[in-house]
C-alpha cells in the first residue's frame, strides 16, 4: 500500500439502522492532494470524521480498515487513535464562525494544542503560531492573537484555522468544505491560501467538496461518492479527460461553465442515477445491509 | 460613561424597588388582623392601658402616616425599634444576618459543586445508564422541597445515624469569643479547626436540605447546555486536536456552557434564600429566618418590616452580582 491514509471497505451505518458508507476505498498518497466530490448527503463529510474519530455517536464504523502511515487507527485503543491523530492530523473545518470557541482568545485557541498535545514549551508554541498567522496574511498577527474570534470578519477566522491547522506541521488535512460558509470573493482567495499552504508544507490533503471546479484548481486526484459508495477513483488528468463511470461523466456534464452558463445547468440524468442505484442496491446485496 | 449609566440605572431601580417592597410590607402586615399591643400586654389590661400603648408606637395614626414617619426614620438608618424585644432593628437584623448569609453561601456552594459535577459525569457519560440514573436522581431532588429534605436528613444523621447535630449554630459549652458574627468565617480565619468542626456538624444539614433541590436544576440544566454545546464545530475541532472527552468537555464546552445556568442559578439562590426562613426554623438555626418567623407570630411589625427589606436588598444585590459575573465570563458582551 502506498500513500499517507488508505482507507480500505470502510463501511458505516447507523446504529441499527441503514448504511452511511459501503465499502469505501480510498488512498492519499503524501504531500498530494486529493478531492472527495459528491452530492449533499453522499457521505462525503463522513469519512473525513471516521478518519478523525469524530463520528456521531448515532453512526458506528461496521467494517473497514483505516491505515494513516502504515497503522491500522482502527486497531488502536481510542486514546491512542486520538493522540495519532492529534499528533500528525489537523482539521480544516467548513464554517470558521462556529469552529472557534467564542470565550477564548485567539492564541491560546493555536498554541495549546501545540503546548498539550506535543510538548512543545508557550515561547515556541506563540513564535510559531505568530508565524502562521503572518504566513497566512492576517495583519498584525500579535494583535489577532489576543483577540476573540467575535471581533473578526469570516475570512479572517477561517485563515486562522487554516494557520491552526498548519501549526503542528501534520502530515494530513482534512479540509471539509472549507470554502463553502464564505462569501464567493473571499472564497478564491481561501482556496488559493490552501493550496499554497499545501504545497508549501507538502502536506497531504483530504479536500472534501461538491464542487468539481475546485477540485480541478487544487486537486490530483479524487474520489466520487454516491450514497456513500465510491463510483470512481481517478487520477485527476484522466478524471477530466475520459470519466469511466456514467455518474462521474453526468457530474462533469453538470458543471456551469462561463460560455455556456445556461445550457449545462443540467441535472444528472435519470438513467444515469438509476445506475448508481443499482450498483448501491447491488453493493447492499451482496454484503447485507450493515 | 455607559458604564457609569448603568451603574446608575442600577441603583435607581433598586431604590425603586425597595421602596415598592416597603410599601407592599407596611401595608400588609397592618391590614391583616392581629395586633401587636394586644399580644404585648398581660390579658386583662385596660382599654385605657391599650390606648396608651397604641399611642405611643404611633399605631393610632393613618398608615400613610406611620409610613411617612417610619420611611424618614429609615432614611436616616432608623428602621424603628422591635416591639417584642426591646431593641433597635437595624441592630437586631444585623446581628442575624451574618447566620443565614453563611448558610445560604455553603448550601449554594454544595449546590454548585454536588450539581456541576453530576452535570459533568452526565455530559461524560451521556446517552448511557449512567446519564439515566443522574436524570432520575435529579428528577427526585427536585420534586421534594428543602424542608422535607431536612426532614429525611434529620431522620437519617439525627436519630438514626446521629452525627450531625439537629440543632442550633453552635455548640454552647464551645468557649471562644467571636469578634464578628460570621461564625465559620472568623473560625477559618483564627485557625481554630474544633470551632469550625462544630460549626460545620451544625450546619450540615440546613446547609445540604436548602442545596439539594438547586444542585437537581443545577444538574438538569447545565447537562442540557453542556450536551448542546458538545455538538458544536469548536468542541470536534478540539477533539481531533488529540484532547480527551473530559478535557473537551471542561475546557471547551464548559465556559461556554455555565451562561445560560448562571442567570438560573442566580434566581434560584434567591429562592434558597427564600427557603431558609423554614430550614432555619426546622433547625433551630439562628438565623434571620428564624426570627423573621418569631417577628410574624408576634406581630412585631418594625422588625417584620426590617427583615423583608434587608431580604429584598439581599435579592437585588444577588441579581447585580450574577449580571457583573455575566460580563466577565461572556467576552461578547465586554464590548457591548
Amino acid at each position: 500500500m502506498s500513500g499517507y491514509l488508505n482507507i480500505r471497505n470502510l463501511s458505516v451505518s447507523l446504529r441499527g439502522g441503514g448504511p452511511i458508507l459501503r465499502s469505501v476505498t480510498l488512498d492519499v498518497a503524501a504531500g498530494q492532494v486529493h478531492g472527495l466530490v459528491g452530492e449533499s448527503g453522499a457521505g462525503k463529510s463522513m469519512i473525513g470524521k471516521a478518519v478523525l474519530g469524530t463520528l456521531p455517536r448515532a453512526l458506528q464504523i461496521t467494517a473497514g480498515e483505516i491505515w494513516l502511515d502504515g497503522q491500522d487507527l482502527l486497531k488502536l485503543s481510542p486514546g491512542q487513535r486520538r493522540h495519532r491523530i492529534g499528533a500528525t492530523t489537523a482539521l480544516i473545518p467548513q464554517d470558521p464562525l462556529t469552529a472557534l470557541n467564542p470565550s477564548r482568545r485567539i492564541g491560546p485557541q493555536i498554541t495549546r494544542r501545540l503546548v498539550d498535545i506535543l510538548g512543545w514549551t508557550k515561547a515556541a508554541a506563540e513564535a510559531r503560531a505568530l508565524e502562521l498567522l503572518a504566513e497566512v496574511d492576517i495583519p498584525d498577527p500579535r494583535r489577532v492573537m489576543r483577540t476573540y474570534p467575535h471581533e473578526l470578519s469570516g475570512g479572517m477566522r477561517q485563515r486562522i484555522l487554516i494557520a491552526s491547522a498548519f501549526a503542528a506541521e501534520p502530515k494530513l488535512i482534512i479540509a471539509d468544505e472549507p470554502t463553502t460558509a464564505l462569501d464567493v470573493t473571499v472564497q478564491k482567495q481561501i482556496l488559493r491560501l490552501i493550496a499554497e499552504m499545501q504545497a508549501r508544507h507538502g502536506t497531504a490533503l483530504l479536500f472534501v467538496t461538491h464542487d468539481l471546479g475546485v477540485v480541478s484548481k487544487v486537486c490530483d486526484s479524487l474520489s466520487v461518492l454516491y450514497a456513500g459508495k465510491i463510483v470512481e477513483n481517478a487520477r485527476m488528468r484522466r478524471f477530466f479527460m475520459h470519466p469511466i463511470h456514467p455518474y462521474s461523466a453526468a457530474l462533469l456534464a453538470a458543471t456551469p461553465t462561463y460560455t455556456n452558463p445556461q445550457g449545462s445547468l443540467m441535472p444528472v440524468p435519470e438513467s444515469v442515477i438509476e445506475t448508481v442505484e443499482q450498483e448501491v442496491t447491488a453493493h447492499d446485496r451482496r454484503w447485507g445491509r450493515r | 460613561m455607559a458604564l457609569l449609566r448603568a451603574i446608575l440605572v442600577r441603583l435607581l431601580t433598586t431604590a425603586i424597588t425597595l421602596f415598592g417592597v416597603a410599601v407592599i410590607v407596611f401595608v400588609v402586615i397592618r391590614v391583616v388582623p392581629g395586633n401587636p399591643i394586644a399580644m404585648m400586654l398581660p390579658p386583662g389590661a385596660t382599654e385605657a392601658d391599650i390606648a396608651r400603648l397604641q399611642m405611643q408606637y404611633g399605631f393610632d395614626k393613618s398608615i400613610f402616616e406611620q409610613f411617612t414617619i417610619w420611611l424618614s426614620g429609615v432614611v436616616q438608618g432608623d428602621f424603628g425599634t422591635s416591639i417584642s424585644l426591646r431593641q433597635p432593628v437595624s441592630l437586631l437584623v444585623l446581628n442575624r444576618l451574618p447566620a443565614t448569609l453563611e448558610l445560604s453561601i455553603v448550601a449554594l456552594l454544595i449546590a454548585v459543586l454536588i450539581g456541576g459535577t453530576m452535570a459533568l459525569v452526565g455530559t461524560r457519560f451521556r446517552d448511557t445508564g449512567a446519564e439515566g440514573a443522574i436524570d432520575m436522581g435529579a428528577g427526585m431532588a427536585l420534586s421534594i422541597p428543602d424542608f422535607l429534605w431536612g426532614l429525611v436528613l434529620i431522620l437519617l444523621f439525627g436519630v438514626l445515624w446521629p452525627v450531625f447535630h439537629i440543632s442550633g449554630r453552635i455548640s454552647p459549652s464551645l468557649d471562644i469569643d467571636f469578634t464578628t458574627n460570621f461564625y465559620l468565617f472568623e473560625a477559618l480565619f483564627r485557625l481554630r479547626f474544633d470551632v469550625l468542626a462544630d460549626l460545620i456538624g451544625h450546619m450540615f444539614m440546613p446547609a445540604v436540605a436548602l442545596a439539594i433541590p438547586l444542585a437537581a436544576i443545577i444538574a438538569q440544566l447545565l447537562k442540557q447546555s453542556l450536551k448542546e454545546t458538545m455538538h458544536l464545530d469548536y468542541v470536534t475541532l478540539a477533539r481531533t486536536k488529540g484532547y480527551a472527552e473530559r478535557t473537551v468537555i471542561t475546557r471547551e464546552a464548559l465556559p461556554n456552557a455555565i451562561l445560560p445556568t448562571l442567570t438560573l442559578v442566580g434566581v434560584q439562590f434567591t429562592f434558597l434564600i427564600g427557603g431558609t426562613v423554614i430550614i432555619e426554623r426546622l433547625f433551630s438555626y439562628e438565623g434571620l429566618g428564624n426570627m423573621a418567623i418569631d417577628a410574624v407570630i408576634n406581630r412585631d411589625l418594625p422588625l417584620i418590616q426590617g427583615i423583608v427589606i434587608l431580604f429584598a436588598l439581599i435579592f437585588t444585590l444577588v441579581n447585580l452580582v450574577v449580571d457583573m459575573m455575566y460580563v466577565v465570563l461572556n467576552p461578547r458582551l465586554r464590548h457591548a
